[in-house]
C-alpha cells in the first residue's frame, strides 16, 4: 500500500511534474510511423484490386459477347444465275408493267422458281434459305423489265451453310460433336470450291422482325417494339412523375401525410419488377380487357414502374433549385405557379430529364414485368402500332438464347450488343445533360 | 404611433400602418403587438440585434410570409388605407405595389434584360416591345446601371459583380412600378464600395417610392434613413425620427445598443 501511495504523495496534485517534450525519433514512434503508412498503402492496394477484379469482370463480360456476337451482323449469302421465266411464275409479262402488275408479281410462283434456280448449285442445291425467293420477288418487283430475261442475283443460305462459313464449327471434332453434318460440310466445301458464296453485312438483322430460321432473323421488330413500348411509357410517366414531384415539392402541406407519401414512393421504387408484371396482367388485361402482347400495356406497366425513380430525380432536382429564386419571382408578384413554370422547372430541367432518361434506361433493359403481358410471344412481323403484338430487345435476347439452333447464339449476342449500344448511348445523353445544363449555385 | 408628437406635425397621411401585428411561427411568438406608420417621403430603417423579428416584421409588410409553412399573421396592416390581409386583396398585385429587394442578391439566371422585363411582363405593364425596352432602361437608369449594363443587356444577370446584381435586383423591383420597397439588409453580402453605391441609390431613390429597409448596420441606417425603428425580442420598442433614435434615445435599451452595450 505504502508504495502505491508514493506517487500521489510525490507529486501532489498542486505541484504536477513537468512534461517532457515529445521525443518523435523514438523506435516505438517510427514503429507507429510506419505502421500508419503500411496501413494507408495497403488500404489504397485493396481499393484498386477491388476495380481491378470489377473491371476485369466487365471486360470479360464484353469481350465474350463481341466475340460471338459480331458475326451476327454479317450474312452469308450464295450467287446464283437466274432465268426469270414467266411461264415458270404462272404471270403474264405484258401485264406486269400494267396497273396491277405488282399485285400480280406478289402472288406468282417465286418458289418453283428458286427452285429451278437451285438446281445449278447441284449438290448444294437445297442450302437456300428457305425464304430465298422473296430475294427473286423483290428484285424484279423493283423491276418489271427483268422478266424473261436472265440475273445474277445472291441469296441467302442457310444457317448451318453460314456457320461454316464463318468458322463457328471445329472441323476435326467427330461428326457426332460438332453440331454438324458430313453432308453440310461438303456442300459447303463444293459451294466455297465454286466462289459462290459471300459474307457481306447483314442488313436484314437490323430490320426484320423473328424468325424460326436464324439466319432471316431480325431484330428490327424488336427495336420498334422497344420503341413503341418507351414512347408509352415516357408519355405516361414524364409528366406523371414531374407533376407529382412538382406538387410534394411546392404544394403539398408538409406533415404526416407528406412523409407517408414520401416514404410509399421511395418503397415503391424499390418494389420488384415483376410485381408490376403482376399488377400489369391482372389490371390491365383482366380487368381492363387491353389487348395481350401491346406495346400499349406495356408501355403503361413500365411507366407505373419507373414512375417513383422520376418522382425522386425530380424533387432533388426541384429541391436544388436555391429558394431565393421562388422569393425573387414571388416578391416581384408571380403566383405559385408562375414560380414553378417560369424558374423552377427551367432550372430543374436538367436534373428531371437526368433521372427521366436513366429511368427509360431503366424500362428499356426491362423483361420481366412483360413476360407476364405476354410480351414473350413469337412476333415475325415488324410491330404495326400500338395495341399490335410485338416484343422488345432484352425479350428478344431472352427468346434466343432459349433457342435450340446453333445460329441463334451469335444472334443472342448480336442482339445483346444492339441492347448495350442503344443503353450506352442514353446513359451518355443523360451525363451529357447533367454537365452542360447542370448549373451551380 | 402617428400620436408621437416627435414626428412632424402636419404630414400627408402614412402609406402603411401596422396596428397590434403578431407573428406565429407555430407556437413560437415571433413578432409581439407591433403598430408602425410608414411614411411615403421618407426611408425608414428598421434596427436591432439578430433575431429581433426586423425582417419578420419586414416580410408581412407584403405578405411574404405566406409562403412559410406555419406562419400565422394577426392584427392589421394597411396599404393606403387597404387592408393587406383582407380576403378582398390579390396577393400578387400587393406584391407588385410594394416590391422587395432581399439579402442575397437573387437575380434570376437569365440575361439583364429579361429579369427587368419579367415583372412588367407578368402584370401585363408593356403594350409593345418598344414599350418594354422603356420600361427596362428607365428602371435601370433609375437603379444607376443603365450605363454599365447598356451594351450587355442580353449577358446573363448572374455573371455581374454582386454589387451590379444587388442593382439589377433594385431595378427589377422598379420596373413594375411599386409604391413602396423593402429592403431586407440589401448591403449584408457587398463590400463597402458596393454597400456606399446601394446606399447613394437608396438615397436617389427617396421620394419616389416609399423605403422600409432593415439592417443590421446602424451606421447604415443613420446615412439613410430619416425615420429608425429598434425592436427587440419581437417588440418595437422605440421609433421615431433617425437623428432622435441615435442621439437622444427614449428607452434605456435603444440607448443601450446604440451605443454597443448589446447586440
Amino acid at each position: 500500500m505504502a508504495t502505491l501511495a508514493a506517487p500521489g504523495a510525490a507529486a501532489p496534485a498542486a505541484a504536477m511534474p513537468e512534461r517532457q517534450p515529445t521525443d518523435w525519433t523514438t523506435p516505438a514512434m517510427q514503429k507507429r510511423i510506419a505502421a500508419r503508412y503500411a496501413k494507408e498503402r495497403n488500404f489504397r492496394r485493396l481499393g484498386a484490386g477491388a476495380l481491378v477484379v470489377a473491371a476485369s469482370f466487365l471486360a470479360f463480360l464484353l469481350f465474350t459477347i463481341v466475340r460471338d456476337g459480331w458475326t451476327g451482323f454479317l450474312r452469308t449469302e450464295a450467287r446464283i444465275e437466274v432465268q426469270f421465266d414467266a411461264t415458270t411464275l404462272g404471270v403474264d409479262p405484258a401485264a406486269a408493267a400494267g396497273p396491277n402488275g405488282q399485285v400480280m408479281l406478289a402472288r406468282a410462283d417465286w418458289q418453283a422458281l428458286l427452285l429451278q434456280a437451285a438446281q445449278q448449285l447441284g449438290p448444294a442445291s437445297d442450302q437456300l434459305s428457305d425464304a430465298a425467293w422473296m430475294q427473286l420477288r423483290d428484285a424484279v418487283m423493283a423491276d418489271p423489265a427483268l422478266l424473261g430475261h436472265k440475273a445474277s442475283l445472291w441469296v441467302p443460305v442457310r444457317s448451318s451453310i453460314d456457320l461454316l462459313a464463318k468458322g463457328k464449327f471445329d472441323l476435326s471434332a467427330p461428326a457426332d460433336s460438332r453440331g454438324v453434318s458430313d453432308r453440310e460440310v461438303a456442300d459447303w466445301r463444293w459451294l466455297e470450291g465454286q466462289g459462290r458464296l459471300r459474307t457481306g453485312f447483314n442488313g436484314a438483322f437490323l430490320g426484320n422482325a423473328d424468325s424460326t430460321e436464324p439466319e432471316l432473323a431480325g431484330i428490327g421488330g424488336a427495336a420498334l417494339g422497344s420503341l413503341l413500348t418507351l414512347l408509352v411509357t415516357i408519355a405516361i410517366a414524364f409528366p406523371l412523375g414531374v407533376l407529382s414531384a412538382v406538387w410534394l415539392e411546392e404544394f403539398a402541406p408538409k406533415g404526416r401525410v407528406a412523409d407517408i407519401i414520401e416514404l410509399s414512393i421511395n418503397n415503391l421504387a424499390a418494389v420488384p419488377s415483376i410485381i408490376f408484371g403482376l399488377l400489369g396482367l391482372a389490371f390491365f388485361l383482366n380487368f381492363a380487357g387491353m389487348p395481350r402482347s401491346a406495346p400499349l400495356v406495356g408501355g403503361i406497366t413500365l411507366a407505373l414502374m419507373i414512375m417513383p425513380v422520376i418522382v425522386i430525380a425530380a424533387r432533388v432536382a426541384i429541391k436544388s433549385v436555391p429558394p431565393s429564386i421562388r422569393d425573387a419571382a414571388l416578391g416581384i408578384g408571380a403566383s405559385p405557379i408562375q414560380v414553378v413554370f417560369h424558374h423552377v422547372l427551367p432550372l430543374a430541367l436538367p436534373g428531371i430529364m437526368t433521372g427521366t432518361i436513366i429511368g427509360v434506361a431503366r424500362a428499356l433493359g426491362e423483361t420481366a414485368p412483360l413476360l407476364l403481358i405476354g410480351m414473350r410471344a413469337f412476333v415475325t412481323d415488324v410491330p404495326q402500332g400500338f395495341t399490335a403484338p410485338a416484343t422488345v430487345l432484352p425479350m428478344q435476347v431472352f427468346l434466343w438464347s432459349d433457342d435450340v439452333q446453333r445460329g441463334f447464339v451469335e444472334k443472342t449476342s448480336a442482339a445483346i450488343i444492339v441492347l448495350l449500344v442503344v443503353l450506352i448511348a442514353m446513359n451518355s445523353l443523360a451525363i451529357y445533360l447533367r454537365n452542360r445544363f447542370e448549373r451551380r449555385w | 404611433m402617428s400620436t408621437n408628437p416627435a414626428i412632424g406635425h402636419n404630414e400627408p397621411p402614412p402609406k402603411m400602418t401596422a396596428r397590434d401585428v403578431n407573428v406565429f411561427y407555430g407556437q413560437k411568438q415571433a413578432i409581439k403587438g407591433v403598430s408602425i406608420d410608414v411614411s411615403a417621403e421618407h426611408v425608414t430603417a428598421f434596427i436591432g440585434p439578430s433575431g429581433c423579428g426586423k425582417s419578420t416584421f419586414l416580410r408581412c409588410l407584403n405578405r411574404m410570409n405566406d409562403t412559410i409553412d406555419g406562419a400565422r399573421v394577426d392584427g392589421q396592416i394597411e396599404l393606403d388605407g387597404q387592408d393587406i390581409y383582407a380576403s378582398a386583396m390579390d396577393v400578387v398585385q400587393l406584391r407588385a405595389r410594394v416590391g422587395m429587394v432581399f439579402q442575397k442578391p437573387n437575380p434570376f439566371p437569365k440575361s439583364i434584360y429579361e429579369n427587368v422585363a419579367y415583372g412588367p411582363r407578368l402584370h401585363g405593364l408593356a403594350r409593345s416591345k418598344a414599350d418594354m425596352d422603356g420600361i427596362v432602361e428607365s428602371a435601370l437608369r433609375r437603379a444607376g446601371l443603365w450605363d454599365e449594363v447598356k451594351d450587355r443587356l442580353g449577358e446573363s444577370g448572374t455573371a455581374m459583380s454582386g454589387g451590379q446584381q444587388q442593382r439589377l435586383c433594385i431595378a427589377r423591383a422598379i420596373a413594375v412600378d411599386p409604391e413602396v420597397i423593402l429592403m431586407d439588409e440589401p448591403c449584408s453580402a457587398l463590400d463597402p464600395i458596393a454597400t456606399a453605391r446601394i446606399e447613394e441609390l437608396i438615397d436617389e431613390l427617396r421620394g419616389r417610392y416609399a423605403i422600409v429597409i432593415v439592417t443590421h448596420n446602424m451606421q447604415q441606417a443613420a446615412r439613410v434613413s430619416q425615420k429608425t425603428a429598434f425592436f427587440h425580442l419581437g417588440s418595437l420598442v422605440e421609433y421615431d425620427d433617425t437623428s432622435v433614435i441615435f442621439t437622444n434615445p427614449k428607452a434605456t435599451r435603444t440607448k443601450d445598443y446604440i451605443t454597443g452595450r448589446y447586440g
